[in-house]
């Protein structure tokens, strides 16, 4: 009897060691640490940039600043939208600092560049804004995480209830790097699939300040619709020049990505009435407002998609972190797939296998001047758009289990 | 549809036309680019930041103190001109004797720190700014819908280049001028204020910039970035035109415009190349600029 008793003590005294060793062996470094990679002062920088810093601080203090005892740290630099500049900063993070994840991430040039090296050193890449959906599909890794949209879900969105809607002929206007040439791909086999045609497309390179040539072009192309496969600046140039050229009067002008503070900079009275697809809204409820309205007192604007994004999947990590027992990224993103992500950004969430995170979309349209309220009153939400009819199915490649 | 060797003439006409309108902002810019130059001889790369600028005071003129676009016009360029006499004043001065090299790093230093500033204060993304209203709407060309605002700016931008070239080549404050360039020695000893007219032809050399800025603000986004875009082009013309070259920035500003437009018709990727491959040649074949004298 004795000696039972005293194996029996000896096995809870070594379950005890195991299980604090683990502990011990679960944190590295004594602390989880997280790069926020973004363009802090270029043409993405409103997008992401320091309001992802800012976001990534707020999950972190609303999670306590701890996790498993160890403090959360949190670096941030400035990728120039320069892939080479993006995947050198976090190879030194990687190497001397300790970092155990990136987020941010927003040039989809920058987030190749950079998703490969994380994945070489078994770092999770938590893809925030993004809009390639070859970090999912073919260049996809069990260390990918894209959260807040992609160009699937917006040519599902935006382009294939038009299609529906009558608008057979498109006619694209497409900035000239990878993203835009995704975009117009997808959007295409979309306008395709549908029944509809596309006539024609012309590229323009990033940062193009004169669209004219462009909308003359699309004019003379005769289609219904004109879809804009660029972003930020070059989508607000491209409307406006469209409009003033009155492309808005003959034919309908579609936004495939569109970013609040985008719409913001242009005049109600041209981007009034566009219909696009957004991941988020901070006005849609009391959820979304609430966060909103915390993030707007620390950032002085509102929070675009990609931001509010770079919040919920900074959260869902650390939950993960805290559910796995430790920061090594094999057990993390197996946990971060197991666990629903669900809060004020993810609804009827799932994280799936290949690493896209599958949510509720939204098509919302512009307000027109006489419908805002305010200067943050932008979108009106017509339709909730389900995760998995605006991402497609995955692919078996990349069925990481 | 007229077509001639199978291109679509209508097209090409509204990509001419197209094409004019960006020479004429090509133009404005250059010619104060040229001016500055031509006296001064500084290479002003806070030339882009202060079209930036322009385009900036008049936003903010109108969003904080109600100032129209019209009125905008007017004292907008006076503003810039105002800061560019500042500039040279307080930063250009003390080291206007030093190699070239240093009032180019000062100025792209300047550039960098009022486009940093503005990014810091306003955002990346821009702001609205719209098309006056006696200028909304527009004409229909038979190959194109012209509007109204951008046949303003070849107006506009023609009348103001035009006056410029008038006042430097045609008159005796511009002979003072291009005195001044020859041997301001000599001419001090004339007893022409030397210093005053060098302050004068840099602030009006950035003015003609935040003129250029304030046409811009109602057809391009208002946005910190518009400057740098636009700067190294323009750079480029003037080296196409011949450094120093009033009337050779003018017209190459105007001819690139057209080139840029053409290409933007046959292959509009390379139309952000163009421009420098035109330089490349031109520097080869008559490296003084096509309007430039050889040295």
């Amino acid at each position: 009897m004795k000696a039972i008793k005293k194996t029996l003590l000896c096995t809870g005294i070594a379950a005890a060691m195991t299980v604090s060793a683990a502990q011990a062996a679960g944190i590295s470094d004594d602390k989880v640490k997280i790069g926020v990679l973004a363009d802090m002062g270029g043409v993405y920088a409103d997008i992401c940039g320091e309001g992802c810093v800012t976001a990534v601080q707020m999950a972190v203090e609303d999670f306590g600043g701890t996790v498993l005892g160890k403090p959360i740290e949190i670096v941030s630099a400035d990728d120039q939208n320069k892939p080479d500049v993006g995947s050198s900063i976090v190879r030194k993070w990687i190497d001397n600092e300790q970092v155990d994840t990136v987020t941010g991430l927003v040039a989809s040039s920058v987030t190749g560049a950079v998703a490969k090296v994380l994945t070489d050193s078994k770092k999770i890449a938590l893809i925030s804004t993004s809009a390639s959906h070859a970090f999912t599909t073919k260049a996809c890794s069990p260390y990918n995480v894209q959260w807040t949209y992609n160009v699937v879900a917006l040519a599902n969105g935006t382009v294939k209830p038009m299609v529906g809607a009558g608008k057979w002929r498109w006619f694209f206007i497409t900035a000239d790097y990878a993203f835009g040439h995704a975009l117009e791909s997808v959007a295409t086999e979309v306008v395709n699939s549908n029944g509809g045609e596309v006539l024609g497309a012309v590229r323009a390179p990033l940062g193009t300040t004169d669209f004219s040539s462009y909308v003359l072009q699309a004019q003379s192309s005769g289609a219904d619709v004109i879809a804009l496969a660029n972003a930020g600046t070059d989508f607000t140039n491209s409307l406006k020049t469209a409009a003033e050229f009155g492309l808005t009067q003959t034919a309908d002008v579609a936004g495939l990505l569109v970013f609040t503070s985008n719409a913001q900079a242009l005049d109600p009275e041209i981007a009034g009435g566009m219909k696009l697809t957004t991941g988020f809204y901070w006005d849609m409820d009391e959820q979304t407002r609430e966060w909103s309205k915390r993030f707007k007192e620390r950032h002085g604007a509102i929070p675009a998609m990609g931001q509010a994004g770079a919040y919920s999947m900074t959260m869902h990590y650390l939950k993960a972190v805290e559910a796995a027992g430790t920061d090594d990224s094999d057990t993390v993103i197996r946990k971060m797939k197991e666990m629903k992500p669900d809060d004020f950004f993810a609804r009827n969430a799932t994280l799936r296998n290949d690493g896209r995170m599958v949510h509720d979309m939204y098509q919302v349209r512009i307000k027109r001047a006489d419908e805002r309220a305010n200067p943050d009153d932008i979108f009106a939400i017509e339709n909730v758009i389900s995760g998995e009819e605006a991402f497609g199915p995955m692919l078996a490649e990349c069925d990481f289990k | 549809m007229a077509t001639f060797l199978g291109i679509n003439l209508f097209g090409l006409f509204g990509q001419l036309l197209v094409g004019l309108i960006n020479g004429s902002f090509y133009a404005l810019l250059s010619l104060g680019l040229a001016i500055i130059f031509g006296l001064l001889k500084i290479i002003n790369f806070a030339q882009g930041a202060m079209y930036m600028l322009g385009a900036f005071a008049a936003w903010m003129a109108l969003n904080y103190f109600g100032i129209n676009y019209w009125a905008a016009l007017i004292l907008v360029p006076l503003a810039v001109g105002f800061a560019g006499v500042l500039i040279e004043r307080v930063l250009l001065r003390p080291i206007a004797g030093e190699d070239h090299l240093y009032s180019l790093l000062l100025t792209f230093g300047i550039a960098l720190v009022l486009q940093g500033l503005f990014t810091q204060i306003y955002g990346a993304s821009g702001q609205p700014y719209s098309i006056p209203d006696a200028l909304k709407g527009g004409t229909k060309l038979p190959f194109m819908y012209l509007p109204d605002y951008r046949a303003w700016i070849i107006v506009a931008s023609v009348v103001v280049c035009g006056l410029t070239w008038f006042m430097i080549e045609k008159t005796r404050l511009g002979a003072y001028l291009r005195a001044g360039t020859e041997n301001p020695a000599m001419l001090q000893a004339f007893g022409i204020n030397v210093p005053l007219i060098v302050t004068l032809t840099f602030g009006f050399g950035v003015g003609l910039a935040g003129f250029a800025g304030v046409m811009a603000a109602p057809v391009y986004s208002v946005s910190p970035d518009m400057g740098s875009n636009m700067l190294i082009v323009v750079f480029a013309i003037v080296v196409i035109g011949g450094m120093g070259s009033i009337g050779g920035a003018i017209l190459t500003g105007l001819g690139m415009g057209i080139i840029e437009g053409l290409t933007k018709y046959f292959y509009p990727e390379a139309s952000t190349t163009v421009i420098f491959a035109v330089m490349v040649i031109v520097l080869l074949l008559k490296p003084a600029g096509l309007f430039g004298k050889e040295a």
